[in-house]
């Protein structure tokens, strides 16, 4: 098991080397000049040429990868072409708040994607199967942004009961331990503080988690259907097992085994809705940031995030495939199998 | 069950010949999708979508103005009307008239949408042929480079294509196509793996065939059915993605109504008049809902049991 | 009595039209009696236990008879109340061993589950139990094999695991839907004695459902033949044997192998195939294929007759007709 965990965690070296020539071969290789981006139109010519001479880009390009890569193995990212401060202090400022919406959101996801799943495949075609796979459907096909926009319409603009943007009345802030704000405002005991980024959290999580929760509730379904009909649910009820705790207790121990790698994709699709909801929320997080950087071909910022984000992403897979067999008794990691 | 093979050479052949063609196959689910309300339901929004779109861009072609208001005309002492009798989705910030510009909106979203994933799928279906029919060194790096791609989520990957492509029509297709490449590849090298190994594609190859042709008789027809299932699916993706784009200010720009650019350009007057930003939005749902529940409708109509994958 | 079915019908109401699955039965089984139930598939032999069990799923439904479990009517019960007699008095081993076992529960748990729910036991006694149940059925260093999961298991030990679960709460009825088809003939015998000494040492009840006439003149003490989903023919297991009285019973004991016939005859088989039971023929169902056919077969349903506790539904036997087959 151990030497399959660490096999896996080597993988992340090919994967991280690829993605890194691939983000480098887009903003570096076929990219325009960022130096007029960055120092604007009207920036004369030296300025132009010592700016390009300080950040290395006159360089040959397989050398100007080598030295990022270099650069990387010894934990400097380097440093943003606006802002100067080093890559991972801009990322970790800002990474925080995107995960603490991504958990959020991805918790609401399954839980209700997983509700809604299991009574429409009990109660298959009836109204509350035919309601829930509507709205499943609507989740699919509505843009993200589109549903922020939405709540923010009806929630803070006709009702006024929810904030419309940012996470937390700046008055509240509580110190950053965690940069979780939710767990900073309980560590400092807090509660105003708590409730006020709860209710600042909301809207944007409910947004990113529409479209995983349809993808879920739908995976659910089909997974449970087909669980429902296997052999030993039949056996179950013939021990007399109370039909609630065969659906909880047999059937859905083994429905959740294809939705446990569901979750963990959709996980890896929530850091990109993340993008489009932290821009409708002016959501302090790294989507919206790494937006902007893009257009400003702000470069060590952007590959930064997308080593980070693919990191997590091979991270995530890596779990997915534990959780597995750990639900799954059947699956045995051995180390041939990589 | 009946032998597969037989002593007899001439029946080996004819087994090998034994595989659906591609038209029965797509005959075959056409009869179980129309028993399927919610595909046509889906196919006749499509139908209803595209003649929108073909009869603005043909009267377009013709100089003829076919649409209530010309969708690019600003006249600012007529912004921000509420939805009425002349204005029926109301007009923008520029005093345009949303109706006109949203059924003007319908031809981009298609054509962006259909010619994005032809480029994923041409490309796709490349990648994964090669890699799943070569196997070996070939597959490994074709699917680790896939793999690459899918590590980076699919939206972020465009928005640094567009910014190295620059802002545009043309652009935000390629963008768009290019990011779901992956998704074919994976699908056509697995169907090709699982097909490889049938004992009719065996026979296909002891009886001599040209590789060339055992592709298109022999794999290609199964691979088919899924790959239809995977593109109408894909629409609606790239529909997704083209007003995400649109959103963000980078994807198809003006004099073109684009349904995701409206909402976009709209942001600012989300609680003054919010009735902008509904409509755009209303198409953008409708559009995709109706790819999506043609892809399904094909899915179950190629088999029940497969589900959401 | 221990369990009397009478007039049972069950009906599978499909698109294309009604499936009379089991069509108007009555039998009864005896405190610690083997009655064998033998028929081909689609004979409703398995519908019919399933309707005993109330695990019939969702096309399928008990459209006529009643059932009575120690003279108590089971479909005036509430779920409840059947709940807490399955898998306790009457209780089921299935056909297939190999998927009706949970495959992410320890067998220990499964059987677990049943005792807890029934006997209302410790989990530390439970375990207890579960561990002696299974050393009763023969699995060897049973404290261990209780940790496993199924697919650790030969399909012959998970039948055993499957019998100790049914068995673990002492139940006075045991029904068993082709417990040895999916198993190797050595095993075969090892599952149906298991079963026999069970019935020896716990006085209970076995209703043994079996395509494999084998199997029933090994176990049973009577038996019912049963075709699209009537009873054709029942009596004790020797009177069947010994004197088999309607064409199907006589069809089905000629297809049994005979290891000590020297001739080089080929097998017996019935000809023809089971009617489609959405087009059920008029008279007897089994009318088309039997060698004995007569006009009147076709025409009418022949009634079950019972001569001396020997009961078989032909006009070959009809009563009237005073026995005899030249009308």
């Amino acid at each position: 098991m151990l030497r399959y965990i660490i096999k896996r965690l080597l993988m992340l070296i090919p994967v991280l080397l690829g993605v890194s020539i691939i983000v480098f071969l887009i903003m570096r290789v076929f990219s325009p000049d960022p130096a007029p981006i960055v120092l604007g139109q009207h920036a004369t010519q030296q300025a132009v040429a010592a700016w390009r001479q300080v950040n290395g880009l006159n360089d040959p390009i397989y050398l100007q990868y080598y030295h990022y890569l270099t650069g990387a193995l010894t934990g400097n990212l380097g440093t943003s072409y606006y802002t100067k401060l080093p890559v991972v202090k801009e990322i970790m400022s800002r990474f925080p708040a995107t995960i603490e919406l991504a958990i959020v959101a991805i918790i609401l996801a399954s839980f209700f994607g997983i509700v809604i799943g299991v009574i429409s495949a009990v109660k298959k075609n009836s109204i509350f199967d035919n309601a829930g796979m509507f709205i499943a459907l609507i989740g699919v096909s509505m843009p993200i942004f589109w549903l922020g926009i939405l709540l923010i319409i009806l929630f803070s603009g006709a009702l006024h009961w929810l904030p419309s943007n940012g996470r937390i009345n700046p008055l509240l802030e509580p110190a950053h331990i965690t940069g979780f704000f939710l767990i900073d405002s309980l560590m400092a005991g807090n509660m105003d503080a708590f409730f006020d980024a709860l209710r600042h959290l909301i809207l944007p999580a409910s947004a990113l988690a529409m479209y995983s929760m349809a993808i879920i509730t739908r995976m659910t379904r089909s997974s449970m259907l087909d669980t429902l009909q296997q052999d030993f649910i039949r056996t179950a009820r013939a021990k007399g097992v109370p039909e609630g705790k065969v659906v909880r207790k047999h059937a859905l121990r083994n429905g959740l085994i294809p939705i446990v790698t569901v979750i963990g994709l959709q996980l890896g699709s929530l850091l990109g809705g993340a993008v489009l909801t932290e821009t409708v929320f002016s959501w302090p997080g790294i989507g919206a940031y790494t937006v902007e950087c893009i257009l400003k071909s702000d470069f060590p910022v952007v590959q930064g995030v997308v080593l980070l984000v693919a990191t997590i992403y091979v991270l995530m897979n890596l779990i997915v495939d534990l959780i597995y067999a750990f639900l799954d008794p059947r699956i045995k990691y051995s180390k041939k199998e990589v | 069950m009946e032998p597969k093979y037989s002593s007899n050479p001439d029946e080996n052949l004819q087994a090998a010949e034994y595989v659906e063609k591609p038209e029965s196959q797509l005959k075959a689910m056409w009869e179980t999708l129309r028993q399927n309300k919610a595909a046509v339901a889906g196919l006749f929004i499509i139908g209803i979508l595209a003649i929108i779109a073909l009869t603005v861009w043909l009267s377009e072609l013709m100089g003829k103005q076919i649409l209530p208001y010309d969708p690019n005309y600003a006249d600012m002492t007529k912004s921000f009307i509420k939805p009425n009798a002349q204005h029926w989705f109301g007009t923008d910030q520029l005093g345009r008239d949303m109706f006109s510009r949203i059924l003007d909106g319908t031809k981009i979203s298609l054509f962006v949408g259909v010619t994005a994933v032809a480029i994923s799928l041409t490309i796709g279906v490349i990648f994964g042929a090669i890699a799943g029919y070569r196997g070996g060194k070939t597959d490994t790096v074709i699917m680790r480079l896939m793999d690459m791609m899918l590590a980076i989520p699919s939206i972020l990957l465009a928005i640094a294509f567009m910014a190295a492509l620059g802002k545009g029509l043309d652009k935000a297709i390629i963008a768009i196509g290019l990011v779901s490449i992956p998704e074919y590849a994976r699908i056509v090298r697995g169907s090709i793996l699982s097909v490889k190994e049938n004992d009719y594609v065996h026979a296909a190859k002891i009886m001599g065939n040209k590789t060339s042709r055992i592709i298109y008789k022999h794999i290609l027809p199964n691979v088919i059915s899924v790959i239809v299932v995977r593109a109408t699916l894909g629409v609606s993706t790239a529909v997704l993605d083209t007003a995400a784009l649109g959103f963000l200010g980078l994807g198809v720009q003006p004099p073109f109504a684009e349904w995701g650019d409206m909402l976009g350009r709209a942001r600012g007057f989300i609680f003054s008049a919010p009735y902008t930003l509904i409509f755009p939005g209303i198409a953008i749902t409708i559009t995709v809902l109706a790819f999506n529940l043609l892809g399904d409708g094909l899915r179950d109509a190629l088999d029940p049991k497969s589900r959401i994958k | 009595m221990l369990l009397e079915v009478k007039n049972l019908t069950t009906e599978f109401k499909l698109k294309r039209g009604i499936v009379k699955a089991v069509d108007d039965i009555s039998f009864t089984i005896d405190k610690g009696e083997i009655l064998a139930i033998v028929g081909e598939s689609g004979s409703g032999k398995s519908v019919t236990s399933l309707s005993i069990m109330g695990l019939l799923q969702k096309p399928g439904k008990v459209t006529g008879g009643q059932i009575f479990y120690k003279s108590q009517d089971l479909s005036t019960l509430s779920k409840k109340e059947l709940q807490k007699l399955r898998g306790n008095q009457i209780s089921m081993i299935f056909q297939e061993p190999m998927t009706s076992l949970n495959p992410v529960w320890r067998i220990k748990d499964q059987i677990m589950e049943s005792i807890m729910l029934h006997m209302k036991l410790s989990k530390k006694d439970a375990l207890a139990r579960t561990i002696e149940i299974l050393e009763t059925v023969g699995i060897p260093s049973a404290a261990q094999r209780a940790n496993d999961y199924p697919h650790q298991m030969s399909g012959g030990m998970r039948q055993r695991v499957m019998t100790a679960m049914a068995l673990a709460c002492n139940p006075e009825l045991l029904i068993a839907d082709e417990p040895t088809t999916a198993l190797d003939v050595t095993i075969q015998a090892q599952i149906l004695e298991l079963l026999y000494r069970m019935r020896e040492k716990f006085h209970m009840a076995v209703m043994l459902i079996t395509h494999d006439l084998g199997v029933v003149s090994e176990a049973a003490d009577r038996v019912i033949v049963m075709y699209c989903g009537k009873i054709m023919e029942e009596a004790d297991v020797r009177t069947l044997f010994n004197n088999p009285m309607h064409p199907y019973t006589i069809g089905l004991l000629k297809s049994i192998p005979q290891i000590d016939n020297d001739s080089d005859e080929r097998l017996y088989m019935i000809k023809g195939m089971v009617p489609n039971p959405l087009n059920m023929p008029k008279g007897c169902p089994f009318s088309d294929r039997c060698e004995q056919s007569m006009e009147r077969c076709t025409q009418e349903m022949p009634q079950l007759q019972d001569i001396d506790g020997h009961k078989v539904r032909c006009f070959l036997h009809d009563a009237k007709e005073g026995g005899s087959a030249k009308q």
